[in-house]
Parts: C-alpha cells; sequence; structure tokens
C-alpha cells in the first residue's frame, strides 16, 4: 500500500545534507480510505465518533465530552532518522502520523489538532486547524492537510538544517532532540485554549519521539511535566527509537498519560489509531497499555550511574553517592556551620 | 393605638421570621446587592462616566510589580533559597475567630485556605514537613505532628473546628520551639502564626520567649486578620520573618500562599549535610507484603526500602523501620526550579513594538496576535504575550524561546566571557 521512496540523508563531517524529499511516497486516495475502512468494521472507536458527528450536526456548539485539542510534538531529528536502523523511515513515518491526525479530525467536528516540530536546533508550530487559513490546494487529488502539513515539514527541515550548519560541526553519535523547547510550547498553547472561556475541548499532547534523551534538558523536561501535572494535561508517547526514552516513561506516569513503544513499527498507524485516537473520557472504558515498570530510581551526580541510597545536599539538592567532605555543586563545606562559627569569633573578639 | 402598636410590634416580629425564610429564597438580583455588591465594580474615569474595573490590566500590573520586587531582593545578595523546610502552623482558634468579618467566619475561611496552603506547600516543597498547632481556651496543643502527608493534616483540622476563649501567644511559641528544638541541623525552622486576635494572655514574660526563638533560629511570620500587633511585629522582627495584616478574604489567601514557596535564606540559619536517603524501586506487580503503615497485606503497588526491604505506600516518606527517607527523583526534581530560576522578561513599549523586526506580531508560545505590547525574553529576544509570561514564571519555569535554542558549548563561553 505504501509506496517506496527514499529519503537520503548523509553526515558530511558536521553539517547535515537532507537531500530532497520526493513526493512519491504520499499515499493516493484510494489506499487512505481503505485502511479507514477497515477500521470502520474493527474497533468501536470510530463507531463512537460516528455518533458524536451526527450529534454534533444537530446542535453545533454544543461540547461534548469527547472532544479533543491534541496537540502532536513530532521528532524530526535528522540525526536519528539518518541512523535508525528500524524498518521506519522518516517519510513512511510521516505518512502514518498524516493518516492519523486525519482520523482525528474525522472522528468528531469540534476535534482540533495542533502540531509542533521537535528539530535537533529549534521547534516551530507546524499545522493549527482551528486557523482557517488558505489552504494550499492539493496537488491533484491530495487532500488540503496532507499537502499543507508536507509543505510546512519540509520548510521546517530546512530552516533547521540552516540553523545548524551556521554552528560548529556537532559529531555527536546520541544527538538528541530539542523536546523541552517543543513541550513548552504545547503547554503555552493549551494554557490559551484554557483562558479562552468555559467550552474548551479536552486537550492532550501526543509525542511521538524517536532521539534518546538529552541529558541537558532533564531539569527543564521535569518543570513542564510537572506543570502538565497542575494544569491536567496527560502526556502520551510513542517512542520509535531502539532504547526506552526514561524522561517520557516518568512524563506519562507522572501526568496520567499512555507510553508505548511499538514493536512492529511497519503497522505504526495500528497502535496510533488503537490507543492514542481514544478521547480521554472514553479512556475510562478501554483497557491501554501499562506500563511494565517505571525506573525513578536516581543518578549519582559524580558518576552518572543509577543508585539505590545516596547522599543529598541538604542546600542544592545533588545526590552523590559516597559521603564527600565539600559539595562540588554548590561549594557549602558539610557538617561544619562555617558563617557561625565566623560570627561568634567576631562577637567574642569585639567583647574582649 | 394598642391595636396599630400591637401590629407594628407583631408586624416586626414577623418581618424577621420573613427575613430568615427569604434569606433562603432571594432572587439572583437581590443577592446581587446583598452578597456582591456590584456596584464596586465600577469606577469613574475622567469625565465622570462610569466604566467597569479593567481586571485584566490591574492583574498584570500587580504581577509586575511583585516580580520586579522579587527580583531586585534576590539580585541585591547571594542568597540562597531553604529547600528542606520544617513549618509549623499554628491557628489561632480562640473567640476572635468567630467574627463574621470574614464571610462566614474567619475559622471557616482560615480552614479553607490552610487546606489549600497544604496542598501547595507539598507540591513545591515535597521533601519538607508541615505540623499543625491550636490555640484554643488561653492553651496551645499540637493537632499533628511534623509529618509529609497531606491528607492527614487536613483531616484532623477539619475535625477540631470550634472556637473559643482566649488566645496566648506564648504558650503557642513555647509549644512549636519544643517541637522544633528535636528537628535535624539541616533543616529550616519555620513558623507561620494565623492571628485573630487583638490581645494575647500569657503566663510569663512574652519577650524572653521571644529571644528563646530567636535563639533556637526559629523564622516566625504572622498573617494577622483583625489589625497590627506591636508584639507580632516585635517578634517577626527579631526571628526574620514577615509580618502582614489580611484586608479580605482575597488578600488573606495570597498573603498565606507567597508562604510556600521557599523563603531566602541565610547561610547562618542551617547547617549544610548530607543527608542520607533512599530511592525505593516499586514493587513487582501482583507481589504481596504487609505495608508498613497501614499494617495490612497488600498486593503489588508500592515500594521497597532499599535498606530493610519494608514496603511503604507512598513516597516521600520516612522508613518505619530503618528511619531512612525515602524518596524518588522527581520529588527532588520539583526543587530544581528554586535553584535555576528563569530571569523576568522585560517589558516592552508601545513604540519598541512597532519598530521591532518581527513580521508577524505573535506570542512565540502560544501563537496568540500581540494587540498590547507583551514582554520579551532578554536572552533569546523572542515575544511573549503577558499571559504566557505569567504563565511561564509562575508555573512552567521554563522560557520556550531558550528551550528551542540549541546552544553549543563554544557559543556558551562566548557569551560568558
Amino acid at each position: 500500500m505504501l509506496k517506496e521512496g527514499a529519503i537520503e540523508s548523509r553526515l558530511v563531517a558536521g553539517p547535515l545534507v537532507v537531500t530532497t524529499w520526493p513526493r512519491s511516497f504520499l499515499l493516493p486516495p484510494h489506499s487512505r480510505g481503505k485502511l479507514l475502512r477497515d477500521f470502520n468494521q474493527s474497533t468501536v472507536v470510530v463507531g463512537h465518533g460516528y455518533a458524536s458527528f451526527q450529534a454534533n450536526r444537530r446542535s453545533l456548539i454544543s461540547f461534548s465530552d469527547d472532544v479533543s485539542l491534541l496537540v502532536v510534538l513530532i521528532d524530526t531529528n535528522p540525526f536519528f532518522w539518518s541512523t535508525s536502523s528500524s524498518s521506519l523511515n522518516f517519510h513512511q513515518f510521516v505518512s502514518h502520523v498524516l493518516v492519523f491526525l486525519d482520523l482525528i479530525v474525522r472522528l468528531s467536528q469540534l476535534n482540533q489538532i495542533v502540531v509542533i516540530a521537535t528539530g535537533h536546533n529549534t521547534c516551530d508550530y507546524i499545522y493549527d486547524s482551528s486557523l482557517d487559513t488558505d489552504q494550499v490546494t492539493g496537488e491533484g487529488e491530495l487532500p488540503a492537510l496532507y499537502s499543507f502539513v508536507l509543505q510546512r515539514l519540509e520548510e521546517f527541515v530546512d530552516k533547521d538544517e540552516k540553523l545548524g550548519a551556521k554552528q560548529e560541526g556537532l559529531s555527536e553519535k546520541r544527538a538528541s532532540s530539542l523536546l523541552s523547547g517543543s513541550l513548552s510550547m504545547a503547554l503555552c498553547y493549551i494554557q490559551r485554549v484554557f483562558r479562552s472561556g468555559p467550552l474548551h475541548p479536552q486537550p492532550r499532547i501526543l509525542c511521538l519521539q524517536g532521539s534518546p534523551d538529552g541529558s541537558e534538558q532533564y531539569v527543564s523536561i521535569m518543570n513542564a511535566i510537572f506543570s502538565a501535572q497542575r494544569s491536567m494535561v496527560p502526556i502520551d508517547c510513542c517512542y520509535v527509537g531502539s532504547h526506552n526514552s526514561a524522561f517520557l516513561q516518568q512524563a506519562s506516569y507522572i501526568t496520567g498519560g499512555v507510553y508505548v513503544k511499538p514493536q512492529h513499527l511497519e503497522g505504526l498507524y495500528q497502535y496510533l489509531a488503537t490507543v492514542f485516537a481514544v478521547d480521554l473520557h472514553s479512556r475510562s472504558f478501554l483497557q491501554l497499555p501499562r506500563p511494565a515498570g517505571v525506573d525513578f530510581r536516581a543518578s549519582c551526580f559524580c558518576h552518572k550511574t543509577t543508585i539505590d541510597m545516596g547522599y543529598v545536599c541538604s542546600v542544592c539538592l545533588s545526590i552523590f553517592c559516597k559521603h564527600h567532605d565539600k559539595c562540588s555543586t554548590c561549594g557549602s563545606v558539610f557538617g561544619k556551620a562555617q558563617l557561625d562559627a565566623a560570627s561568634d569569633r567576631k562577637r567574642k573578639a569585639s567583647e574582649s | 393605638m394598642n391595636n396599630s402598636e400591637k401590629k407594628r410590634m407583631n408586624g416586626e416580629a414577623e418581618e424577621e421570621n420573613e427575613e430568615d425564610v427569604e434569606d433562603e429564597g432571594r432572587d439572583a438580583w437581590e443577592r446581587t446587592y446583598t452578597d456582591e455588591r456590584s456596584w464596586e465594580a465600577l469606577e469613574e474615569d475622567e469625565s465622570g462616566l462610569l466604566q467597569p474595573i479593567d481586571n485584566k490590566a490591574i492583574y498584570h500590573s500587580q504581577y509586575r510589580r511583585r516580580l520586579q520586587s522579587l527580583s531586585a531582593t534576590s539580585a541585591a545578595s547571594r542568597i540562597q533559597k531553604g529547600l528542606i523546610r520544617f513549618l509549623c502552623v499554628v491557628v489561632d482558634l480562640s473567640k476572635a475567630a468567630g467574627e463574621m468579618d470574614f464571610k462566614p467566619s474567619r475559622m471557616a475561611v482560615i480552614a479553607k485556605h490552610v487546606e489549600a496552603f497544604i496542598r501547595e506547600f507539598f507540591d513545591q516543597n515535597p521533601l519538607s514537613q508541615i505540623g499543625l498547632v491550636i490555640i484554643k481556651d488561653g492553651v496551645a496543643q499540637s493537632l499533628t505532628e511534623l509529618g509529609g502527608s497531606p491528607e492527614a493534616h487536613i483531616k484532623a483540622l477539619m475535625v477540631k473546628l470550634g472556637c473559643a476563649g482566649d488566645s496566648s501567644l506564648q504558650n503557642a511559641l513555647e509549644l512549636v520551639h519544643d517541637t522544633l528544638h528535636k528537628i535535624p541541623s539541616y533543616g529550616h525552622r519555620e513558623v507561620l502564626i494565623l492571628y485573630s486576635a487583638l490581645s494575647t494572655c500569657d503566663p510569663g514574660d512574652i519577650m524572653e520567649t521571644i529571644q528563646k526563638c530567636k535563639k533556637a533560629k526559629l523564622r516566625c511570620s504572622v498573617i494577622g486578620l483583625s489589625a497590627e500587633m506591636f508584639v507580632c511585629k516585635h517578634l517577626c522582627q527579631e526571628t526574620g520573618g514577615s509580618y502582614m495584616v489580611a484586608l479580605d478574604e482575597g488578600h488573606f489567601k495570597e498573603l498565606l500562599l507567597e508562604h510556600a514557596p521557599p523563603p531566602p535564606a541565610l547561610a547562618e540559619f542551617a547547617i549544610a549535610n548530607l543527608i542520607k536517603m533512599g530511592f525505593p524501586q516499586r514493587a513487582a506487580e501482583g507481589s504481596i507484603a504487609i505495608c508498613s503503615c497501614h499494617r495490612e497485606a497488600k498486593v503489588g503497588e508500592g515500594y521497597i526500602c532499599p535498606r530493610c526491604k519494608a514496603r511503604v505506600c507512598e513516597l516521600p516518606t520516612e522508613c518505619r523501620f530503618c528511619g531512612l527517607t525515602l524518596v524518588s527523583s522527581p520529588h527532588l526534581a520539583r526543587s530544581y526550579h528554586h535553584l535555576f530560576p528563569i530571569e523576568p522578561f522585560t517589558e516592552i513599549s508601545a513604540r519598541q513594538f512597532e519598530l521591532s523586526r518581527v513580521a508577524s506580531k505573535t506570542c512565540f508560545s502560544c501563537r496568540e496576535s500581540l494587540l498590547t505590547p507583551g514582554a520579551a525574553c532578554t536572552k533569546c529576544k523572542q515575544y511573549f504575550c503577558l499571559d504566557c509570561d505569567i504563565y511561564i514564571h509562575e508555573s512552567l519555569h521554563n522560557c520556550p524561546g531558550c528551550e528551542s535554542r540549541r546552544i553549543t558549548p563554544a557559543a556558551a563561553s562566548a557569551t560568558k566571557s
């Protein structure tokens, strides 16, 4: 069903070269229709959506429980997609995601989607379904949504590449994407929706990530996760990389979302449609995949190994595995009240 | 005459009854006069015409002023924050707490807001502990011990809500001093007193008690609900706390929640120490063990202490058998934003806004078009709307513009030098 295409990306000693994006991989409409028809018979979700579609036609401004605002964060990090050895390459991934976005839009007239791309050097908004822009008329039979998103994605990847070329060559094997940036932008957008009035769809965030975790982003990602927990916005994750992402597992656990690492990446659309297309209200009726175990152990600052028991500095909360005399992060000396002793000495000197 | 007098008296009695009945069945338009006082939401402009108060602009300017004062004090000196806090909340339940100037009564308002405060406190300081003390009939009693579970404190407070007798500040301070004397030296000792009375009946010399508290390094803050008192002011000045008097319910809530984030801690108050902590793993699905908190057998879903292998139900907590503090890494991570705060954004004047080179004037994070000039980040120079500015600084603690840039080590060292 999916036509073969190729996206070549060669790492040339630093600056990334992404070659042209062939149009041939785009799905022709009749095969897309077949995908959806297959799902019509098998899943309950689409039937439910059809009923709400009818209800919405009757009263256009009624926000039923199952209206959702889905913010999708797509990982376009070329360092990951060029080196991933899995059966999924970037163009196939995008085509799965596009069909999934179309599904969300068709489930309810009032559903909204926002797409944000997570690049290596920058993040940006790609698509917002609530904006009634004059969408680019599709290439022949392609619907406007597909061609618009593809065009914007291509512009984004070019911009990302240009920003990377300005900097000196990075020869990192495990380069991470800027997940904290796109999470922060998504949360700000969701706050804007909350401010817009009492009638708004229920927001959630879906992270389609493949790049490994960047340890320099730990604090920012945790800040974003706690803010999402306070605003009650679940962060779901469909991880298409090789090893599990500890940050995203924690994110889904803390915010009450779903974390899935699909075993068969060729069928990515099926995972997306059965697990992530469900709105928040209906999740209580379904058995969604639960993680086997989330590792919350901390890693010590000196060796970066995960530890069971450790020592924590009371001033700056840095974690050590062995007893030290001085904290390497904040410089405070342990066990001695230095300033106290100094002020005592001064007082005694002035008294005598 | 007599009949008419009698009728009038009867009429008055009936009117009183009718008023009580009408209280329940009052119409919405009547309630706007008595309860909501809608005329207070209007103000006059220069020509004498009435206009509704623009709440949004006031809210924004208040927020900016608060941020300016905070950044001024923190920039002035290298002050660290006290992250491990042991706070005793003292609630005054004397006769004065039954006053109705806060609707429905001062006591009810205090209880409601203390509940919200406790939840916010544990949200921002997961490693800290709270203890509750009440003053009633001139005696102070400890309602709950110092502990880290919000539900236990809230439940205990809601049960014991009755006011009577006099209030005694000295007894409360003595009790709090004894409680907080026992805690380890790395913790910051704080007391928050919610005082409604206008006097204090003490068995001894309160000035001595205040000196004792000062020596023990207790930081006492008071929020008054009636009027300013000299003894409270003296206490706060001596111990380095803050004394504020609440004007109304909204102001009281704001003052109370200001005590939730960690206060700037002077280095001499607490000794830096390495605390031994355990990071337990989750118990396997389906394993059965007797949990140490409820003393009953439970299946799965718990944590195992790494030192003594006892099962606990929730984190953070102290293992009941070996005394090890058990936390998980998100609890520590909750406090990191206090250590790495983001700088406040600078406000853009209208002229600057027009001259700016940004093509489409939209907020960088939420893409809403900027009708009024907003704020800009000093590092990444992106524009944000005022609502995003407030959200970023109060809840998110990440600048989206700075997070969406990749700074290579070379560029970072160039900007530093």
